[in-house]
């Protein structure tokens, strides 16, 4: 274990497709959640901002946008930038400057205001970048990888549409008492059934939409919590920020082929299961002791994979897990009580730190509606492009 | 005049004329295969190769999973957007001696009827598009008849699915 760090502060801007700009959208997060923090802005001392997927200023120097937009004042100013893991490296950097001694209190804040439709790669000629050449030479659009998987899924293990449309269904369930959230009115496995095919099997509702959104938390030593008379802070245990070991041998976003594994090699460990693995061992906790968890669902079918790779149940048994109602509102283990992507869509750079916000909120016991009863712990999870890992678990 | 026919991406297979095959490149030092080639340095790590030689791969392999798109996917994909669009499949095959899966499209015609899980396929020369008066050519994989009376039963390649992230 590496120590802990407080949430003084948690705030969001609601999830949508709102028309403006994202350093709007991350002003207002970051004042929300200096206002939970009960601090001024001129009490922060370091700023880090998860930059947005934007070709040059001032998306990639987010944590500077950010710090002029509220004002300058002289702090510490840090850019990230990790596609969907941008927040939780964001989260990290602040983690490290805290436990380090350089800053007391860290600003964090992702916002982004997404582009319609498919996300696509920037413009030109770039035959050096993975991610220009899937689209370039495949076609190959984000809905397509989470598809080959979840054929995988129905082949391997039996899972059927209905099961992906259940995840649909538990998150709008879920999303539909959440106020940040995008989308707020409960969907039927019919309204899934009955949405049109983007890539076989997957439907429409089965994918995450892309939408505008920004999340800010404000970070402290557990002593400076204190000092702001709180008395049982929210603590980050552990933020998991692991790459793949080589060979990779999934076929993964946003590559064309895997790592070839040499002859008789034994299978290499996978890469999605060593994220939460990493997280478990930094907390010196593991899947028993969750109340719940925030994955992310970019796909229906991807959820299931999560809650397997969390080691939530054995592989190949999430649609089972499901099915039980177990990660369900008031099941033993709720995952996306939040709603999940499915009811915010994807801002890229706010989403991991919006999945932290949400744990901030249960294990305060201030999620409302949505609440998980007596939460004591939460793990958040998700997968940055280009083999970054992200897990942050959170306890009180 | 035919219009020209041009790779949509230099190096990654045979010109035309004689066996198609997909090109990657081989560590000198450990052996490690690439595809797309790596050409500066080898990524084992531990190994610090510089010099990899070009090498076909495996003409055949079995289906790991499959897909279509019945969106037209944005740009930079060659498409011309006055044309209806018509879904293509992909098809993810395992390459049984290199160990290594490869995403491609199906052959035209090939749907997802076609088309199964462990079910092999082999590598053939295709064309993704008309661009700029140019023809670009590219590979498709396309379901072979198997060579034993079919039992029902396929191999399902590499074990557990290890989907991955996101964006
Ligand atoms: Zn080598």
């Amino acid at each position: 274990m590496t120590g802990e760090v407080a949430v003084l502060g948690a705030g969001m801007h609601p999830w949508g497709k709102w028309g403006r700009g994202f350093v709007e959208y991350g002003t207002k997060a970051a004042r929300a959640a200096l206002a939970d923090a009960g601090l001024e802005w001129s009490a922060i001392q370091s700023v880090v901002g998860a930059n947005t997927v934007r070709c040059g200023y001032p998306g990639q120097v987010a944590g500077a946008t950010f710090a002029k937009a509220l004002g300058w004042q002289g702090a510490r100013v840090t850019s990230v930038y990790a596609a969907c893991a941008s927040g939780a490296r964001a989260i990290d950097t602040a983690r490290a400057q805290i436990l380090s001694g350089l800053a007391d209190t860290v600003l964090v804040v992702g916002s982004d205001a997404a582009p319609k439709g498919f996300f696509a790669p920037a413009g030109g000629e770039r035959p050096d970048d993975p991610d220009w050449l899937r689209f370039r030479v495949l076609g190959a659009t984000n809905p397509a990888y989470f598809a080959l998987w979840a054929r995988r899924r129905m082949a391997l293990y039996g899972d059927t549409a209905e099961d992906f449309a259940r995840v649909k269904v538990k998150n709008a369930a879920a999303g539909a008492a959440n106020p940040y959230a995008r989308y707020r009115s409960p969907v039927t496995a019919e309204e899934v059934a009955a949405s049109p095919v983007v890539a076989d099997p997957l439907r429409l509702l089965d994918i995450c939409a892309t939408s505008d959104g920004a999340a800010a938390l404000v970070l402290g030593s557990v002593a400076t919590a204190r000092r702001l008379g709180m008395a049982r802070p929210v603590r980050i245990r552990a933020v998991s920020s692991v790459s793949p070991t080589h060979p990779r041998t999934a076929l993964d976003l946003p590559d064309i082929a895997t790592d070839s594994a040499p002859p008789g090699s034994p299978v290499p460990d996978p890469f999605r299961p060593s994220i939460a693995r990493a997280a478990y061992e930094e907390a010196g906790l593991g899947p028993e002791d969750l109340s719940l968890a925030e994955v992310y669902d970019l796909s229906t079918a991807l959820e299931l994979e999560w809650y397997e790779d969390l080691g939530l149940c054995a592989p190949g048994e999430g649609a089972k897990l499901l099915r039980e109602g177990a990660t369900a509102p008031g099941g033993r283990i709720p995952v996306n009580p939040s709603g999940g992507l499915a009811s915010f869509g994807e801002a890229v750079p706010a989403q991991a730190i919006a999945q932290v916000c949400e744990l901030t909120w249960q294990l305060r016991e201030q999620a409302g509606e949505r609440q998980v009863p007596g939460a004591r712990a939460g793990i958040t999870v998700n997968q940055g492009l280009f083999g970054h890992g992200s897990s942050v678990v959170a306890v009180r | 005049m035919p219009p020209t026919r041009v790779p949509v991406v230099d190096g990654w297979f045979t010109a035309e004329g004689g066996e198609f095959r997909l090109l990657g490149t081989c560590c000198r030092d450990c052996g490690a295969v690439y595809f797309p080639r790596e050409d500066a340095f080898c990524r084992v790590p531990g190994c610090s190769g510089t010099e990899l030689a070009e090498v076909p791969l495996s003409r055949r392999g079995r289906v790991w999973s499959y897909t279509d798109g019945r969106y037209r996917p944005p740009a930079p994909y060659p498409s011309d957007p006055e044309l209806t669009w018509r879904p293509y499949t992909l098809i993810a095959v395992e390459l049984t001696a290199e160990r290594m899966v490869v995403l491609g499209q199906g052959a035209p015609g090939v749907t997802l009827a076609d088309l199964a899980i462990g079910m092999e396929v082999e590598v053939v020369p295709g064309v993704l598009a008309e661009e700029g008066g140019r023809t670009l050519t590219t590979w498709h994989w396309r379901p072979v008849a198997e060579e034993e009376p079919d039992t029902g039963e396929r191999p399902v390649p590499g074990g557990r699915p290890v989907p991955g992230e996101a964006s």
